[in-house]
């Protein structure tokens, strides 16, 4: 069976940043694989290693740059690696999850793997919607925020175990094909061996535009539209400790002393 | 077509409190749309839980029997089905697991945008102005939903829960479930976790995050507990390294603390550790990022290396 695992080329801001103009200038921007879907890797790859899956293929929407992340993913590896992009992607298209889905949609009916699996959300956006709305557009099953789980090929299911809040878990059988959102914590992801990094910088990318992939202008016009950056509030009286490493630390002494869980 | 559907959450025959604020944030949007709230509860035990919903600001009650607890497939054809009879203009739920699990597939199924985890909301004459978090909760964005109706999920703890008790019709809404499109089947539930510990009954929390880098320097913290006799809690990620059981991880998918003190050491704040110490009646917050947003909750804020800083608390506290 082939596994389809999406990721997304996440940007975190740097410690020391500025808003410009209501946005965040590139030179403060740091991109790299979003976290939760390397567990999503991680865990396809496991699965071909352990010979239930015969290949895995990324599939990811993002400019020429993301190409750098993309072959993270195959020296973590990844047997193929399938990038959409236009530049009329650029930005407010992909604000509405939905054009995500409708972008990955075609590729994964052209791959037809058993199993996709996307991280629950990315780190830079957090809209932890991409895997369900894939799933519904192509009328697959899905499970979301899972954080265990076993095929069985001869049910042709899969077992999943969701976490919920507060520390329980559900569990959960669904039908195959289907698309999995992961959690963090199921797996250790692995570290890219130098050589791996050396050897995928001579893979291919299959880059495919919209049009290639049958999704027309129309369906891009975006429905939400991106306002201006800003820093969050304040609470307005926390109190900044100034001073060296002993001066702080005596103000969290007294802090402590004063609520009574230290004593003098 | 100004009404606002807030669909509540509940789990083992309990009302989840997110649910409660949600109805909050549904009245003030109803009032601000001039249109009526209208709630469901759906599955379970359907008719008590709407008791409880029986709010100020709240127009109509629809109860939805089908199912014993959540299933995706039955929430996906409940709210579409109760979409299309009631035609609202927003359709609100509590961001949640669960709604990750059903609320994409109700957009797509309806072709309505859908913006999640929002933390604020103002109709304007664009449209329906949310408020989002970016880049973990450093930057604040506004994402306009220029078409009406939508979906929209909120985030917990950011509205105050609905108060009073109103005089609310409570209705039920019957519609024909396709069992053949059920398919998944929920078998049952677990608790997470062997429980070294009970970070719930700490007075002094030391809660450590990803900034403590390596598991050899957690050596730091653990000096520090030792001499003010502090149990040490965990975020996510140090959870998820096999560095503590899943008992000492605190935040939504772990614990819900409420110390005296919680002191937060190389924790950035994601949303998802805040909403688990929310309950403290002091935090203290040591972190090098002066944007970490751990420092936008925090009574006491020390921007500065851990390293430096814990070290020299423990001596003192010696």
């Amino acid at each position: 069976m082939k596994i389809l695992v999406t990721f997304a080329e996440v940007a975190a801001v740097a410690d020391n940043f500025e808003i410009e103009d209501g946005a965040v200038a590139d030179r403060y921007l740091e991109y790299d694989l979003n976290e939760w879907d390397e567990y999503a890797l991680e865990a396809a790859v496991s699965l071909r290693e352990e010979g239930i899956a015969e290949e895995v293929v990324t599939v990811t929407i993002g400019p020429e740059r993301s190409a750098d992340t993309i072959r993270m993913a195959l020296a973590k590896g990844a047997d193929r690696a399938i990038r959409i992009w236009d530049d009329d992607l650029r930005g407010d298209p992909l604000e509405d999850v939905s054009t995500r889905a409708a972008l990955m949609a075609p590729v994964v009916e052209a791959e037809a793997p058993t199993l996709v699996l996307s991280g629950v959300q990315a780190a830079d956006d957090g809209y932890g919607s991409t895997g369900v709305s894939l799933a519904r557009t192509l009328g697959w099953q899905w499970g979301a925020v899972v954080n265990d789980f076993t095929l069985d090929r001869e049910a042709d299911s899969v077992r999943v175990r969701r976490e919920l809040e507060g520390g329980i878990e559900e569990i959960t059988t669904l039908s195959l094909p289907a698309v999995l959102t992961i959690q963090t914590g199921i797996n250790d992801p692995r570290y890219a061996s130098l050589r791996g990094l050396q050897e995928a910088q001579a893979q291919e990318i299959d880059v495919q535009s919209p049009a290639e992939l049958g999704v027309w202008a129309d369906r891009l016009e975006p429905r939400l539209e991106r306002g201006e950056l800003t820093e969050p509030p304040s609470r307005g009286d926390t109190e900044y400790v100034e001073g060296d490493p002993p001066e702080q630390a005596t103000a969290i002494a007294d802090r402590l002393l004063e609520a009574g869980v230290v004593q003098e | 077509m100004s009404d606002v559907l807030a669909v509540v959450e509940h789990r083992r025959g309990e009302i989840r409190d997110v649910s409660l604020e949600l109805l909050g944030a549904g009245a003030d949007l109803a009032d601000d749309l001039d249109g009526e709230l209208h709630v469901a509860v759906i599955g379970g035990n359907a008719e008590a839980i709407a008791d409880r919903l029986d709010r100020d600001g709240v127009d109509v009650i629809h109860t939805i029997a089908d199912g014993a607890e959540f299933n995706h497939d039955v929430y996906v054809q409940a709210v579409g089905a109760l979409y299309e009879a009631l035609e609202p203009a927003v359709v609100l739920t509590p961001h949640t697991v669960n709604a990750l699990d059903y609320v994409p597939a109700v957009a797509v199924d309806l072709d309505l945008p859908l913006v999640t985890d929002v933390i604020d909301m103002e109709v304007s004459d664009e449209g329906l102005q949310t408020t989002r978090s970016l880049y973990e909760s450093k930057i604040d964005a506004t994402v306009t939903i220029t078409e009406r109706p939508c979906v929209v999920t909120l985030r917990p703890g950011e509205w105050a829960r609905a108060t009073g008790v109103g005089s609310v019709p409570v209705e039920d809404f019957e519609f024909e479930l396709d069992e053949s499109a059920v398919g998944s089947r929920v078998e049952g539930f677990e608790e997470a976790g062997t429980g070294d510990v009970d970070v719930t009954a700490a007075d002094f929390l030391i809660g450590v995050g990803r900034g403590i880098g390596e598991a050899e320097n957690l050596s730091v913290i653990e000096d520090l507990a030792a001499v003010t006799d502090a149990t040490i809690a965990a975020s996510r990620p140090l959870v998820d390294n096999g560095w503590f059981d899943t008992s000492r991880q605190v935040g939504q998918s772990g614990k819900t603390v409420s110390p005296d003190v919680y002191l937060a050491v190389g924790i950035s704040g994601a949303v998802q550790h805040v909403a688990g110490i929310k309950g403290a009646d002091t935090i203290i917050a040591v972190n090098t990022d002066p944007h970490a947003p751990i420092f936008d909750i925090a009574d006491q804020a020390i921007v500065g290396d851990l390293f430096d800083v814990i070290p020299e608390l423990t001596e003192q506290l010696r």
